[in-house]
């Protein structure tokens, strides 16, 4: 009995040590993923389609954007592109690269670059944007670029979406260029450029990862920028019936 | 490890004395099959939810939690007094069990009643890894029952938590799908007008905030006990018996209202201490709250508790029954919540005055309401003196003169009045609001508070950012407190959404304007809209996680760490006194 006696005070001097060793390192440092900020990414096409047009002209078309950050700080790509099937050449090819910090509750700073690459000249532009939620619900995304040319114009995109029910879902696009200056080589003349309006009806079929669907696009150039593409043989407007669909993951 | 082999070895020799309980847990990747989906998830002896711990007030616990997954994990035990080392929080507590470690638990249970278990790791409880925890008294219960049953509800998402968490910061309204569309723009337009309905939309839409935004996350399978609403576990019972239901609330982010049709059902017990019982038709139960419930179904038949999401985007449902197999009918998920301007009252920087005009007719509010739901002096109202005055005794006369307010136009206090959240019972009658809570034996002495700290919770839907007083968990300082102080704090709810705000290692006495009667709760709701008070007895020293306990929430921002400085003569006094025990009987 006297053994098991010393064995419990052995045991209890011991579980006693033990534990002042816990309390000593006690009041450690939070170094945990959930002190650190958390960093997200997402990837999403907004458009992944096919166009035809009212001139038999057929397109495959993308608009996508990829980011990588914090709330604090995200780097972004975007890329859009349109290929003639056809004749195998990109009519047009973005890609940007910006960094995107908050500047108020419901919009973003955005700075980077722009590199286009299609068919014909190149050029390169140095990019300054907002993007964000406005007022009654619309997604709006606005830009203004400097080409290495030094020519200076400015992008805006809005999209509105309209909840038919929770699934079927028809969103409203305008997307509209305007150009400081006259940069001839690529087509652009000063003033209002060019706009694209968009409507399409999309299902939600895999969450919101996989929505495919139909839509009708109108395209149309504007003064000097429709002389030069009437001179080039191109066309200043176009209808296309689109099908596609919307993609994130 | 050799002082421990000793005492482990001592606990062999002599369980009597060292009074004892030792328990074991494996962490490990499981298959959750909810009857819509099968998932790997995450679970404790191989399933999820994990075993029922069954400990007794006034033994010493050893649980030693064996890592058999390939990352760090954690057990919380939630709602437990304890040492904080042994609180179970990576980075705050302690440094986390590391894969193939196994971690051994030790502290005495100084309570009883229902509480749970959960990793406080990553998504690891959204992805499953949670279990009940039952602590049977040492004294006497005031109420009796002939048997009892865990009810333990979650929300199992077919999506990881780490994915849910991405696809809300991607695009915050990627699970909402109860969002007001067309149909529902012309179906007000016929209730309220064409102008109030545009004038309506407006509103909101010129906050960038949706009425339908109540719950985050849509898409999961409500699970009570493991099963789906088609696998429907059954709790058997002899007509006649009573029966206790222990419910926890265990969902990653979802509210229930839980009702049985055609049973009352008497409160007995909230966040595992004894209230003074109230007899409900139904009620709400928070992320992370318990209520333990006594029924006593009389007839030869089955009865079916129905949990639906306070969004009613899903449900959870189990039967009660003589006899296996047999089921009564599941009721209709109710229409959607919509949130009112009312609950938008926290929000800093609006313009009340023209929300106030915006809002009759437009809303189902009824004219009488208007903005005064941010006036949160009605709370107050809740005469202090004339509840001390009351017969504790008589229970049954505790609900009538102290609730006036809430028995007239049966709101409850603790929404924002004309709260589009506001709760009702599905059959018209009772149903339970923290203001019904009321102590069944105090556990502090009521006194001052010796300070006031307010909490405004914050957040920004748009970008799925959440926070105490605008800062981020990653920025935030610790709040320090003084051992034995009192302090009293202040939620301001400034968001749109109900969060759980929990705070570890010591109770949260909510101030109901009962006094002393206050409940004691480890978990407090604070709905959309409102100010909501609790005091805590800084009576544990160590530091100690506070924060909301919606997963996505707290992973987000809205957290905190408080240290309790000073104590009394630190953690060893007291691990001298418990092996003192020990060693006496």
């Amino acid at each position: 009995m006297s053994c098991i006696r010393s064995l419990v005070a052995v045991s209890l001097i011991a579980s006693v040590g033990f534990s002042t060793a816990v309390t000593a390192q006690e009041m450690i440092s939070d170094t945990t993923a959930r002190k650190q900020p958390l960093t997200t990414w997402g990837v999403q096409f907004e458009e992944f389609e096919y166009r035809y047009s009212d001139d038999d002209e057929e397109l495959g078309v993308w608009n996508a954007d990829a980011f990588y950050g914090t709330d604090d700080f995200k780097v972004r790509l975007l890329t859009t592109g349109e290929y003639e099937i056809e004749e195998q050449a990109y009519e047009t090819l973005e890609n940007q690269l910006v960094g995107q910090i908050p500047i108020s509750k419901f919009f973003d700073a955005k700075a980077g670059v722009r590199f286009d690459t299609p068919e014909g000249p190149d050029r390169t532009y140095a990019v300054l944007g907002v993007a964000g939620l406005a007022p009654q619900w619309f997604e709006v995304d606005a830009n203004l670029y400097v080409s290495d040319e030094g020519e200076t114009s400015a992008e805006l995109d809005a999209e509105y979406e309209l909840l038919l029910t929770n699934y079927w879902i028809l969103a409203a696009t305008l997307d509209a260029t305007v150009a400081f200056s006259e940069d001839r080589e690529i087509g652009v003349g000063k003033g209002l450029v060019s706009t694209e309006a968009g409507l399409r009806l999309r299902y939600d079929l895999v969450d919101r990862a996989f929505s495919p669907y139909v839509g009708v696009v109108h395209e149309q150039k504007y003064g000097d920028t429709a002389d030069f593409a009437e001179t080039g043989g191109g066309s200043t407007e176009d209808w296309f019936a689109v099908i596609g669909a919307r993609i994130a993951f | 490890m050799k002082p421990r082999f000793l005492t482990g070895l001592l606990s062999l020799l002599m369980p009597a004395m060292v009074l004892a309980g030792e328990y074991d847990l494996t962490v490990d990747r499981v298959k959750i099959d909810t009857g819509d989906f099968v998932k790997e998830g995450i679970g404790y002896n191989g399933a999820s939810p994990g075993p029922v711990m069954r400990f007794k007030e006034g033994e010493t616990v050893r649980i030693n939690v064996t890592n058999n997954l390939d990352e760090m994990t954690s057990i919380h035990w939630h709602g437990l007094i304890l040492p904080f080392n042994q609180d179970g929080v990576p980075g705050i507590s302690f440094p986390g069990i590391k894969p193939g470690e196994t971690f051994t638990y030790e502290f005495p249970i100084q309570q009883a009643g229902t509480y749970w278990f959960h990793s406080h790791s990553g998504f690891q409880e959204p992805d499953g890894a949670y279990g009940a925890i039952v602590i049977e008294p040492e004294g006497r219960e005031p109420f009796r029952y002939d048997r009892e049953y865990v009810v333990q509800l979650t929300d199992k998402h077919p999506h990881s938590g780490d994915r849910i968490m991405r696809n809300l910061k991607m695009m915050p309204d990627y699970y909402n799908r109860e969002q007001q569309t067309v149909g529902e723009f012309f179906s007000d337009v016929s209730e309220n007008g064409l102008m109030n309905t545009v004038r309506d939309r407006m509103a909101w839409g010129d906050m960038r905030m949706m009425k339908a935004d109540v719950e985050d996350v849509h898409g999961f399978t409500g699970l009570i006990n493991g099963k789906g609403p088609d696998q429907n576990w059954t709790g058997l019972f002899e007509p006649g018996e009573r029966i206790r239901l222990r419910f926890i609330n265990s969902s990653a982010m979802t509210y229930f209202d839980i009702r049985i049709p055609g049973l009352d059902m008497t409160v007995v017990q909230a966040d595992g201490n004894n209230v003074q019982p109230v007899s409900v038709d139904e009620f709400r139960i928070g992320v992370a709250e318990t209520y333990d419930v006594i029924v006593r179904p009389k007839d030869e038949q089955a009865y079916t508790i129905f949990a639906e999401s306070m969004g009613r985007s899903g449900y959870a449902r189990a039967t009660l029954a003589p006899e296996k197999g047999m089921e009564a009918a599941v009721p209709q998920l109710r229409e959607p919540a919509r949130l009112t301007m009312a609950d938008m009252g926290g929000m800093p920087g609006m313009d009340h005055g023209s929300m106030a005009g915006m809002d009759h007719g437009g809303m189902d509010m009824g004219s009488s309401e208007d903005m005064s739901g941010m006036d949160h002096s009605s709370m107050e109202g809740m005469d202090h003196s004339n509840m001390d005055s009351m017969d504790h005794s008589n229970m049954e006369g505790m609900d009538h003169g102290s609730m006036t307010m809430g028995k007239e136009d049966k709101s409850d206090p603790f929404y924002a009045k004309g709260s589009g959240l506001m709760p009702k019972a599905a059959n018209g009658g009772k149903f339970l609001s923290y203001a019904d809570l009321k102590a069944q034996d105090p556990l502090y002495e009521d006194r001052e508070p010796t300070r006031e700290i307010e909490l405004r919770l914050t957040g920004n839907m748009e970008r799925y950012t959440w926070s105490i007083n605008g800062v981020k968990y990653e920025d935030a300082d610790p709040i320090r407190l003084k051992y034995g102080e009192r302090v009293r704090f202040k939620f301001v709810n400034e968001t749109m959404m109900t969060h759980p705000m929990h705070l570890h290692g010591m109770w949260s006495i909510l101030d109901v304007g009962a006094g002393q009667w206050n409940p004691i709760k480890h978990t407090i709701n604070v709905n959309p809209g409102t100010t909501v008070y609790m005091e805590t007895e800084v009576d544990e020293p160590g530091q100690w996680a506070f924060h909301c306990h919606l997963s996505y929430h707290a992973a987000a921002g809205m957290f905190r760490k408080v240290i309790v400085e000073g104590g009394p003569d630190s953690t060893q006094a007291k691990t001298d006194a418990i092996a003192e025990d020990g060693g006496e009987v």
